[in-house]
């Protein structure tokens, strides 16, 4: 701690006469806890670099970088071809998407008399979540679990009430492993749900399903891990289970690297890798691709490069997976596109 | 009756003619035209902030208005990935929650208010009135814990023998999971209750002992002074504490969205999850992307001031029609 303040004094004192730089950004509350630790330690290497993050959730951080208001944004879920279209059309700069870290769904149950990991099949998840599978003991679910005795009970579905990049994860990954439920629900951050109670957030989720027995619901992997909140494994697409982990999700983020798109709007549930966790996705930063502050520009350049490399090592400890190396490379090229 | 009551034989009144013409700058300088600039000023800018909150909330919400028109009051699917907005299971969830929170505080509050007004000593009176100031000011997401962490358990516990008696009723029919409109309708009551109490003591308090004491000389009890003549008396109070209470209810995001079950559905029995107006705003608002989403949240703020405006008409109305059945004392 002393040798950290004196560091930060000498370095002070060294950079007492540089330019104060802010850089705000505002976007989801997924990644505050990272990009607040990344703000914070970039400070202490830079102290004329303050950056400024406000966890308003996504969709915020999008209206806010449209309306330029904000230096960058930060999302759980990428922009629409119509959002990018606006912010060309107001702001004049196309917005450029860099993945920082890694995330991941799980479900989570609670079911009196059970205390295993359950596997789950992507048929049960959205069989499960469209209402049609309504018993625990549902053959599709035991199937999966032959050694656990599932009860006769009827399953109460719970879901995210407030939007959120948590929820366009699921149902992503259940739109991609259901055609039904692509076509009767949808992809979004907030979608008409089938069925199921509605909690606020992940404590309001994890709150419903230990109060109500016979319950299942999805929280974020980071809440589930820092709560020591038992969670289920999900058949991947080679037909594993695999049970999340920060490993298993950064295997998903390097399995989907291959069909990467030159703009990194990528999703990557379910995708094509042997040892993927199968619900995860990544988050965001969001940056002009102009900006006409030139010193701004290019101190939130030096922080988006700092944060791809070093600023990986903070991911970890907060419960984020880290980016595979095979995309940082790609994003570092990326980078290259800025013109400031 | 009431001016004979309240006027006070005292300062006699200085004869109008007497007073000289005074120039403007000189009232100004007395202090008489600074008040009233300053309070006029005040009454004015509660006009200017509501017109300006309905004129924002009309012009943001354009897009969803045009695009659905009525049908946005009556439909009751609410699905953003499609862009089809309707708003019945929000109106209803909200008028439902608040009118039974009403229903359940008033019996509450105004007996706790005669209670404290009438019959209680003074320091017990001023001691509990000092809690239940203190429970007007609690946070309502402490609330909202409260409701999930002591009420929802013991709710889900009584309610399998309540269901035995009363199941067969509609309103107390099907699975009851703990949070519905009638947990959110207790936890409002439990939020609105201290309102109702504070407010109708202090009109009890005010009611004339001259009321009382006419009472007593008809050879009254004490409760019947209590109920025939001071409450009477204290009813234009009274009611204005419901109002204020009901404006508390139908606005309630935090707690509400805690207990309700968040679902967009119209359910006949109270023991079903639901969904208010205010709790949808809160919840969606944040991660809201395009314009008709956006537009139709905002809507639903216009809707949700159409419906407290309609509800306290509605009530005023009812009281105006009370007071005509009234003898008056």
């Amino acid at each position: 701690m002393i040798r950290r303040l004196l560091t930060l004094a000498v370095l002070t004192t060294a950079s007492a006469f540089a330019q104060q730089i802010s850089l705000t950004g505002a976007g989801s509350t997924f990644a505050y806890p990272l990009y607040s630790s990344w703000a914070s330690q970039y400070h202490t290497l830079h102290p004329n670099v303050e950056v400024n993050y406000q966890s308003i959730g996504s969709g915020g951080g999008i209206r806010q970088l449209i309306a330029g208001t904000v230096d960058f944004g930060a999302t759980d879920g990428p922009m629409t071809d119509k959002e990018l279209a606006e912010a060309q059309q107001k702001r004049g700069t196309a917005i450029l998407h860099f993945p920082t870290a890694l995330g991941a769904d799980v479900p989570s149950y609670n079911i009196p008399g059970v205390s295993a990991e359950l596997k789950f099949t992507p048929a049960a998840l959205a069989g499960i979540y469209l209402g049609h599978i309504t018993k625990w003991n549902d053959p599709e679910i035991q199937k999966a679990n032959p050694g656990i005795k599932l009860p006769a009970a009827n399953i109460v579905v719970i879901h995210r009430s407030d939007g959120s990049g948590t929820t366009y994860c699921w149902v992503d990954y259940l739109s991609k492993v259901s055609p039904d439920w692509k076509n009767k629900v949808g992809v979004g951050t907030s979608v008409n749900w089938p069925v199921g109670l509605g909690g606020k957030g992940n404590e309001g989720v994890s709150g419903l399903i230990r109060r109500i027995p016979n319950s299942i619901g999805y929280i974020e992997l980071i809440y589930s891990i820092q709560n020591h909140i038992l969670y289920g494994e999900v058949e991947n697409s080679s037909g594993k289970f695999i049970k999340a982990d920060l490993n298993t999700v950064t295997f998903a983020a390097a399995g989907a690297s291959k069909t990467m798109p030159a703009d990194f709007r990528v999703s990557i549930t379910n995708p094509a890798s042997a040892q993927a966790y199968p619900i995860s996705t990544y988050t965001w930063l969001l940056i002009p691709e102009k900006m006409s502050d030139k010193t701004k520009g290019a101190a939130l350049k030096a922080f988006l490069h700092w944060g791809l490399t070093d600023g990986q090592k903070y991911a970890a400890p907060l419960a984020y997976a880290p980016l595979p190396n095979v995309v940082v490379q790609r994003e570092l090229q990326q980078m290259k596109k800025l013109q400031y | 009756m009431a001016n004979a009551a309240l006027s006070t034989p005292g300062i006699p009144m200085q004869p109008r003619g007497l007073e000289k013409k005074q120039t403007w700058l000189e009232r100004l300088r007395k202090g008489d035209e600074v008040v009233h600039l300053i309070t006029l000023s005040g009454a004015w800018s509660i006009i200017v902030i509501t017109g300006l909150l309905v004129q924002h909330l009309w012009v943001y919400s354009a897009i969803a208005r045009h695009t659905f028109g009525w049908r946005f009051l009556f439909t009751s699917t609410w699905d953003p990935v499609n862009g089809l907005f309707g708003a019945w299971p929000f109106v209803y969830g909200t008028i439902v929650t608040s009118i039974l929170a009403l229903v359940i505080a008033i019996p509450i509050g105004l007996g706790t208010a005669i209670f404290l007004a009438e019959l209680a000593p003074r320091k017990i009176s001023d001691a509990l009135t000092f809690l239940v100031e203190l429970l007007a000011a609690v946070p309502s997401v402490i609330y909202g814990l409260v409701g999930i962490f002591l009420l929802i358990p013991i709710l889900t516990t009584a309610m399998p023998y309540f269901q035995k008696v009363f199941g067969w009723l509609p309103i107390f029919s099907g699975t009851f999971y703990g949070v519905s409109y009638f947990s959110a309708a207790v936890i409002l009551a439990i939020m609105v209750v201290p309102f109702i109490v504070s407010i109708s003591r202090e009109v009890l308090l005010a009611v004339p002992v001259s009321q009382r004491e006419a009472m007593m000389a008809l050879g009254a009890t004490k409760w019947d002074v209590t109920w025939r003549a001071v409450v009477p008396y204290a009813r234009q109070g009274i009611m204005g504490s419901i109002f204020l209470a009901l404006a508390r209810a139908l606005g309630e995001t935090m707690a509400v969205t805690m207990v309700i079950g968040n679902v967009a559905q119209v359910s006949t029995s109270l023991l079903a999850p639901g969904y208010t107006i205010a709790a949808v705003i809160a919840n969606e608002f944040t991660e809201a992307t395009g314009d008709l989403y956006l537009h139709a949240l905002i809507e639903l703020g216009l809707v949700l001031f159409a419906v407290t405006m309609i509800i306290n008409a509605l009530a005023r109305l009812l009281m105006l029609t009370m007071r005509g059945h009234e003898v008056t004392g």
